[in-house]
């Protein structure tokens, strides 16, 4: 239990330290790389708790895509190369007291929320937490996703075509000037109009009309 | 304090939402980093739910985490679209001029 416990605390330090600079770098690469980081601290604390599948799940569909992906718009985008206005550095300056202050508030009403409740007999001690050998994380989620929940798995699967098909539309442009294939005119033309068959006089050639 | 229960998830969680939601205020440079604090946010959700699924022997909470893992993925690829196109018309991607996205 004491391995449980080193590991807790050194996970969720990385965890709080990651996600502290991911707010705090001064370079959005950096960001991504801590969220990254933090992510990867969390899908580990997922994996030691019992929760192994949402704790890969959590390194491929967060770090393997999610993760990539900011990091893909983070260098197509310039942003160390923007300037900023006067009155965004003057805005910066006010925001800030408010949002931590704001924020100190938000944390203590957490803890307070944490540490006053009374339903807490309703949950097992850490040395109580059952782990069966015949049914693995995986399969159980299994069993329970595939049946119970079949409705809400398919309303996430149209949430995620959706989120693809307007992403697309987003970014989608016609551009001027880049000659593009047409599929229909390519596979309609025929013998006749494609080929045309000339008499060719000698010594003269054949004037081409274009 | 040494054997790890519940709680200390829960205030694991409570300070990665609280660094999420100062991570939007104190922004005001670019908007990237506010969606990121978004996935942090989302991230302290999934934790709350995950450690409250194992220590009521429940799958419920694993489920939940899922669809949430889902919907921040699709979250992610519309508002990182939206930044691509408005970088594109704009130029920057300061948050100052992001209410100039109205139409």
């Amino acid at each position: 239990m004491i391995i449980h416990s080193i590991f807790f605390y050194f996970f969720s330090l990385i965890t709080v330290f990651a996600s502290l600079l991911v707010i705090l770098s001064r370079n959005t690469v950096n960001s991504v790389f801590f969220l990254i980081l933090c992510f990867i601290s969390v899908g580990s604390l997922f994996i030691m708790i019992g929760a192994e599948f949402l704790g890969m799940i959590m390194l491929i569909v967060y770090v393997g895509a999610v993760a990539i992906l900011f990091l893909f718009v983070v260098m197509m985008i310039n942003v160390a190369g923007q300037t900023y206005s006067k009155k965004s550095q003057f805005e910066i300056k006010k925001h800030v007291p408010i949002g931590i202050l704001f924020s100190i508030i938000l944390l203590l009403e957490l803890f307070v929320i944490i540490g006053g409740w009374k339903y807490k007999d309703k949950f097992v001690l850490s040395k109580d937490i059952m782990i069966n050998p015949a049914m693995s994380n995986t399969k159980a989620i299994g069993t329970v996703l595939y049946t119970d929940y079949i409705l809400l798995f398919q309303i996430s699967g149209m949430i995620l075509l959706l989120a693809m098909i307007g992403a697309i539309m987003l970014t989608f442009r016609k551009r001027e000037g880049v000659k593009r294939q047409s599929y229909f005119e390519q596979i309609s033309r025929e013998k006749a109009s494609g080929v045309e068959i000339k008499d060719v006089p000698f010594n003269q050639g054949v004037k081409i009309n274009d | 304090m040494i054997e790890i229960q519940l709680t200390h998830y829960l205030i694991l969680s409570a300070i990665i939402f609280t660094t999420g939601i100062v991570g939007i205020f104190i922004n005001r440079k670019n908007v990237i980093i506010i969606l990121m604090s978004i996935e942090l946010i989302l991230l302290a959700v999934n934790i709350n739910l995950i450690s409250f699924s194992i220590y009521l022997q429940d799958m419920t909470g694993q489920i939940f985490t899922m669809l949430i893992l889902t919907v921040a993925a699709a979250e992610a690829a519309i508002g990182l679209a939206i930044i691509v196109i408005f970088y594109r018309s704009k130029g920057s991607v300061e948050v100052e001029n992001i209410n100039q996205m109205k139409g």
